[in-house]
Formats: structure tokens, sequence, C-alpha cells
């Protein structure tokens, strides 16, 4: 065994879900949480101006909403365990009012703490080794990845390695924490992209290179908000032993050169805009070259170190299908419906990938009570080895689920209001919090989830519907990925009145493309209308095994845009 | 103004010379970038001399004089603009081995920042001065133990300590 | 200066709870109903100078002026949806927020 292995495996209980912190790790954020409350002691006393707070807070995730203070804690690339989701419950029902928001950047929010509280629920976070560490501020935020890393068929490697040893690099940089603006960055190690790197200020892919050696295809600029944009390759291939040289090279571009004189224009997409991706590949290939990489000298060890915690949990060997599973659904046949759209392919034979829908029908998107994280964590450690993983599309997944158990889980989870099968259907949908709670929107995102939840509530028609992504901003910062969603919404002030932009043909995947504008506004009553024109033109239109967004590049956006005038002239209520 | 130093304020042996006066013969003394060029060209190789110059300035522009200078001082026009970290990073690149100084709103916090990038000293004015006291500056100093990141300044890196730890 | 249209009061957010609160007649109300109405500019001036007191008093954060309309009762309700939702709660969960009776001063 190497030194590597035996530090490992001096923790034989421990479960091997995700990273665990060693001495180092657990005394900086020790140290963060013990500055924190300093920071909030001095803001008390005045020390502080809000002003000079501001950055510090948002750089510990602590926001201040319309109705309270909101704190957005970090769940990095996604991965918990069972012990930290029970964590998540008590914090929601000693410190906030019982429930959390799952938000589409892999982060849970309470959106009712105190200031003076934050503190101590940093500390309750620290214990068990959590943090809200840049989940807000222009610093590198929490680094995100495929939810379904390890685990799906269709991967080279595991990305979360890679986001941890980046989270940990990114971590109170000394140079880049003061940024322009904020700055995301996403890893998918998988032919399908679940981590929507091309809308990431940087999206990494790992790829392999024709001599199979691993590295990463590094794209920068992608972006939503005001001005979308999709990222562009600024690196073909960077070896692994090259990666942070090239992200600190990029970062040092962006730090120098990125605008400051309009907030809106401060993005690193907009410097990659404005100049060109020649000319920042260049400015980022010069920065590269003149760097001192000795004191970036790869460090294989730690990364063996780091990828050893993300090895495979001691799977059975069993046969590729479930006789049992196969009974089940004969007869039950609301669980055959969840199994059909929730449940998906495994990497090991006779496993399953489940998500779990916090999107019930009229329900709000990404909010779990503490009882229901405490249903999944129980779920997780009685079928899934304890782990559970945050999805940017707001959902819960368990990801190693023999299929022999899938009833029993299927089960509990229906007991708890936590067996909604939609996942990827139309009521499955992508929302910020909007005016609801968020003091930047401009108007509610929410209840016209809500509305169109309940205007499909058939789930027989959702599932004819097929995949169909739904998603909804609040406000033009895009929280929701409105500009990609196959049906997008934004949510406008009007002439003193809530009103909705609709577009149509966004994609998330490495296919990406932005949402192109439907028409005029349109108010909040008439949104379910409008999808549901949209969609039965869809449904008359489509040919075999076409989703909505395959329809919509084949025909167009203009024979989609003519239904909707027709239907208005008509007198339909749009 | 007031400077700091090691987590102490401390007396400023610097004198900021204004445009319109004469480059002095002795003492310590900072001139504008503008003036950079003249007084390396009439200073003798004796004078202590440094720059104060705006985090926008491209290190090129510095270094022919570098060898010069005793001090550069990088302004902060605003505390949340970063600028600064950078140039002060890519300063002690070019081997510039004088005191790096910070002068702007900078709040205590950044300390840690500024001494991982490079900086010795941080100025700051006297309002700022009063409400954050040294104490607070020293906090700051101590806040952390060691950082993750490697080749930076400061308390040492994480890195390098778990490296040790796993070859011993 | 920005023209005077309507009545306005003052609203703000608490530094320690984060509450929403509005400037009253003697000192800062959860209340909204309670707020003291500035029906001039001059009074609004007035307003937002206390405001700025408290800011430095490191009392309140986000302090601003919203417009209102006067009831029969005499009482301001804001005119604008974004603070018609910042006096009641959350409109998805009736359950909380001021609308619920919740937040104390």
């Amino acid at each position: 065994m190497t030194a590597v292995d035996l530090r490992v495996a001096q923790r034989p209980n421990a479960p091997m879900t995700t990273y665990r912190y060693d001495e180092y790790d657990a005394a900086f954020v020790s140290e963060r949480v013990a500055e924190f409350r300093e920071q909030v002691n001095r803001r008390l006393s005045g020390a502080l101006t809000e002003e000079e707070f501001r950055p510090f807070r948002l750089m510990n995730g602590l926001y201040l909403q319309l109705h309270a203070y909101m704190l957005r804690v970090a769940i990095p690339y996604g991965t918990l365990t069972a012990r930290q989701m029970r964590r998540l419950a008590d914090i929601a029902d000693k410190w906030d009012k019982g429930y959390g928001h799952f938000t589409t950047r892999q982060n849970l929010q309470y959106n009712w703490p105190k200031l003076v509280d934050t503190p101590d629920i940093l500390e309750s976070l620290a214990d068990v080794e959590m943090h809200a560490i840049q989940t807000s501020g222009n610093c590198i935020r929490n680094v995100t990845a495929d939810h379904f890393a390890g685990v799906a068929p269709d991967e080279i490697e595991d990305p979360r390695p890679t986001a941890e040893f980046l989270r940990q690099w990114s971590s109170l940089h000394s140079e880049f924490s003061f940024l322009p603006r904020k700055f995301k960055i996403a890893v998918t190690g998988a032919a399908h992209d679940r981590a929507a790197i091309l809308v990431h200020d940087i999206g990494l892919r790992i790829v392999k290179n024709d001599t199979g050696e691993i590295g990463y295809q590094v794209v920068v600029g992608g972006g939503l908000g005001r001005s979308p944009f999709i990222g562009k390759v600024v690196g073909d291939f960077v070896p692994r032993e090259d990666l942070l040289a090239f992200l600190e090279a990029i970062l040092r571009v962006y730090n120098r050169f990125g605008r400051r004189d309009n907030k809106y224009k401060a993005r690193v997409k907009i410097l990659v805009h404005e100049k060109g991706i020649d000319e920042i590949r260049a400015a980022v290939e010069a920065e590269f070259a003149a760097m001192d990489r000795s004191a970036f000298a790869h460090d294989p060890e730690e990364f063996e170190r780091i990828a050893a915690f993300f090895a495979p949990p001691p799977y059975e060997s069993l046969p590729a299908t479930s006789a049992l599973l196969r009974a089940a659904k004969l007869e039950t046949p609301a669980f055959a419906n969840f199994v059909d759209v929730n449940v998906g392919a495994h990497k090991i034979p006779g496993y399953a990938i489940v998500t779990v829908s916090l999107k019930p029908i009229g329900g709000v998107p990404g909010d779990a009570t503490s009882a229901q994280m405490r249903v999944l964590a129980d779920a997780s450690e009685r079928f899934g080895f304890g782990e559970l993983r945050v999805s940017h599309e707001q959902n819960i997944i368990l990801p190693h689920v023999k299929q022999d158990d899938l009833f029993a889980l299927w089960s509990m989870l229906d007991a708890a209001g936590l067996a909604t099968a939609n996942a990827g259907l139309v009521s499955d949908i992508i929302s910020c919090p909007g005016l609801d709670y968020c003091s930047l929107a401009t108007a509610r995102s929410i209840p016209i989830a809500q509305a169109i939840s309940k205007r499909f509530s058939d789930m027989s028609r959702q599932r004819r519907i097929g995949k169909l992504g739904v998603k909804i901003s609040g406000c033009i910062n895009a929280c929701g990925h409105h500009h990609v969603g196959a049906i997008g919404i934004l949510g406008l002030e009007k002439k003193g009145q809530e009103s909705y932009q609709i577009t149509l043909g966004g994609d998330p995947t490495f296919s990406a493309s932005i949402g192109e504008i439907l028409g005029p506004g349109v108010t909040a009553e008439q949104v379910p209308d409008v999808v549901e024109h949209l969609v039965d033109y869809y449904l008359a239109e489509r040919e075999e095994g076409e989703a909505f967004i395959d329809t919509w590049r084949r025909i167009g956006h203009a024979r989609f845009k003519d239904v909707l005038r027709r239907e208005g002239e008509d007198g339909a209520d749009i | 103004m007031a400077l700091i130093s090691d987590g102490r304020f401390i007396e400023d042996a610097w004198r900021r010379l204004a445009d319109e006066e004469a480059l002095p013969k002795t003492g310590k003394f900072i001139v504008s970038l503008p003036r950079l060029e003249h007084a390396v060209e009439v200073l003798g190789p004796t004078a202590t001399f440094g720059v104060i110059v705006p985090n926008t300035t491209e290190p090129s522009a510095l270094i022919a004089a570098l060898p010069r200078l005793d001090l550069i001082s990088i302004a902060f026009p605003a505390f949340a603009d970063g600028r600064g970290f950078s140039l002060a990073r890519l300063l002690r690149r070019a081997e510039f081995k004088g005191e790096l100084r910070a002068s702007g709103r900078l709040v205590a916090d950044q300390y840690p920042h500024a001494i991982g990038c490079g900086f010795d000293t941080i100025e700051i004015p006297d309002d700022l001065a009063d409400r954050q006291d040294e104490e607070q500056w020293r906090a700051a100093l101590n806040a952390y133990s060691m950082s993750y990141q490697r080749g930076y300044a400061g308390r040492g890196s994480i890195l390098e300590a778990r490296r040790k730890a796993v070859r011993s | 200066m920005p023209v005077f249209k309507h009545p306005q009061i003052l609203i703000a957010s608490n530094l320690t709870d984060g509450e929403v609160v509005f400037l009253g007649s003697s000192g800062w109300e959860r209340d909204h109903r309670r707020a003291r109405v500035a029906r001039k500019a001059e009074e609004a001036t007035a307003l937002e100078a206390l405001g700025k007191r408290d800011i430095s008093a490191n009392r309140v954060v986000d302090v601003y002026l919203a417009d209102v309309e006067i009831g029969s009762d005499g009482a301001p309700t804001p005119l604008h949806y974004r603070e018609k939702m910042r006096v009641k709660g959350p409109s998805v969960r009736l359950d909380l927020g001021k609308q619920a009776g919740e937040g104390a001063l």
C-alpha cells in the first residue's frame, strides 16, 4: 500500500461517498467561521460599514433579501452524505423555518436566518464538513459538476476529484477574491453534459487524447444573465498537470482586463465577446508561458489522495436485470411510471440511479421540508450507501440503488410525497425564487411554475409530451436558466405590472443554444395558456422520437410564432 | 494617512511628493508614475525613491526602473477593485525586491490577500484607521494559519504541508 | 430630485435580523400601517435624513422611500407590487412572514 492508500484506510468506517476533511481543511473552515463571527461583530459595532461588509458577507453566502437575510450553503459538486443532509434539516428547524431551497448551482438556501445567528449556523455546518464559502460575491463560486458523476455509464472520469481540487485551490484565493464579477466553474467527465458547462464562466470537459492521456478541454466565456453567450474553447487539451496554472492564467487575464465600469458588462463572457476568443487565447497563453510553473508543480499524490475519497462504494455482484423489479412494475403501475421516468441506467449491473423530484404538482420547485430531508437521508442509508446528490435541475439523486430495492425505496418516497414521476418532463420546472423572496427579482417565478405544473397535472399527458425543459427566471440575471430552456420564461416589470417574456429553443447541453424570443410579453395568467398552445402544436407536428426541442429545431421558430399569432387572432385568451 | 506593517500602525518614513515639488536631494520620497522616467534619469545611484502607480499599469512600463526603485505603491481606487493584487503578483514575478505598498481604502479583512500577493505595507486614510484599529488589522493578519494556494506569500501552503506529511 | 407624485413611507431592513421595517413616529415599526407618511417632498426628505441617521447608527440597512396610497382608515399601502410583497411575505407561503403574524422587533 502506498502512503496515500494508508490515509484512506485509516477511516474504515467512514463512508467513501465524498471528500472528507483532513486537519488542514477542518482548521481552514473553522478559521473562516471565526473570521465571519468577528466580521458580524464588527458590522454590528460599526467598524465595518454595510458597504464594506457586503462583499465579505456575500463571500460567505449571506444575502439580504426581500423579507430577511438568506444564507446560501455550498454543496460542492452536489454530493452530500446522509449525515450532512440531516444537519441541513436540523439547521432548517433550529434557525430557519423548517425548509430549504435547493438551487440551480448545487447550493441550498435558507430564507430566514438572522444575521446574528449565522456564525452559529456556519459552525454547525463546519461540524459536518460543510460551509458557505464563496457561494456568492465577485470570486470563484462553488464549483459544480455532473450530478451523475461516478455512476453514469457514459463517463470518461469522475469529475468530482477535479472539482474538489479546484474547490480547495479557489478557496479564499489571495489574488482572485475581488474579481470584476462572479466567476462560475463547472466540470463534466461524461459524453452528455448534465452540468451545463457551456454556459459557465469556465467549463471543463474531461477528455482523453490520442495517446489515452486524460486532460481537459477548457471553455471560457459562457454565461446567461443579461447577455447570454455560449462558451468558446480556449484550451483544446490541457494536461492535468497544467490545469491549475492554466486556470490561474485565465483568471489573471480576467482580473486585470475584465471591465469594471459597468456591472452588466463585467463578466468574463463580455471580455471574450469584446476582445474575441483569439485575442483572449493569446493573452492566456502568453501569461501561461510567463508563469513560474514550478509553483504549480503538479502534485499527482494530492490528486490521487482526493480521488481516493470518490472510490466506488462496495457494490454487490448482481445480474443486469432484476426479476423483483419486473414483477413490481407489472403489479403497480404508478411504480412502473416512476421507474420509467425517474430511474436511469447505472454503470454497474443490477444498480440504478434514482432522481427524486422536488417538483410535486403545484409545489415550489427545489423546496424541501426538514422532514423530507430526513426521509432522503434515511432512504440513502437504507438503499444507497448513504450518498445523495443535488442536481442543477433542483432535484435530489440517489446515485446507487439496487434494482431489487427500487420498489421499497419508491414506497418510502411515496409516503413522504417525494415520488413525483416527472424527472425531465414538463412539470420538472427549474425556477429561481423570484420576487417571492429575491430582492433583485422583477417578477415572481414560483407561482408561474406552480400554474404550469397544475395545468399539466395529468401525468400520462406529461409522459406523452416527453422531455421538455421549462425554465423560469424572475429577472434578467437568469438564475432560473430561462435562456437554455426549451421553453424559457423571463419575468419582467412592464408598466408597473409583472410581465413574462417567453423564449423557445434553449439547450444547456453540448448542443447548447440560447432561446429565441416568441413575441411580446404576456401576463402571469396567460403563461400556462401559451405553454399549452406551444405544447399542443409540438404534439401535432412532432415526428417519431422527437422531443420538443427537436421539433422546434426541425420546423423552425417562425412556425411556433405563427401558431400563437393565429390563436391570438381567433380570440384565444393569450 | 495611516500605514500598517506586520499588523502594526507605524510611522511612514516615506514622503509622497506633489508633482509640482522639486526632486529632493535626500530622504525617502515617492513620485508619481509620469515623473518616474525623469527621476531615474536625474537622480544619482544613491537616491532612495519610489513610485505610486495606478492599478492598471502594465508591469513592462516599470521593468527598466525596477532595479532603481525601493518602493512601489499601487493605488486601490476602491477596496473591491482587485486589479492591484494581480499587479503586485506580476511585479514580484519580475523580481522586484523593494517595499510593495497597497494604497487606498482597503479594509482589514483584505490584509491576508495583500500579503499573499506580495504586499508589505498598507496605506489607508485616517477615517478608516479610526474605525478599523490596529487590533483588527492584527486579527486579520492572524485569521488563517495556512492557505490553499501555492506559490503565494504568507503563512504557508496546505498543499506543501500535506506533501511533507505524506513523505515523512 | 425625483418628482413627488404620491405619499411615501420609509422602508428598511433591520440590521440584526433582516426583518422589514418602516419608520414610524417613534422609531422603526414592523407593521407598515404604523409608518409615518410623507405627504410633501420636504417631509420625504426629512424621513430620508432620519433613515441616514439610523444607517450610521448601524440599526438599519437598505433604506428607501416607497410610494403608498392612503386607505379610508388612514393607513398606507404600498403602490408597487414589490413593496406589496415586502409588507406581507412570500405569496407562495401564506403561512410565513408578516402576513402570518411573524417577525418581532
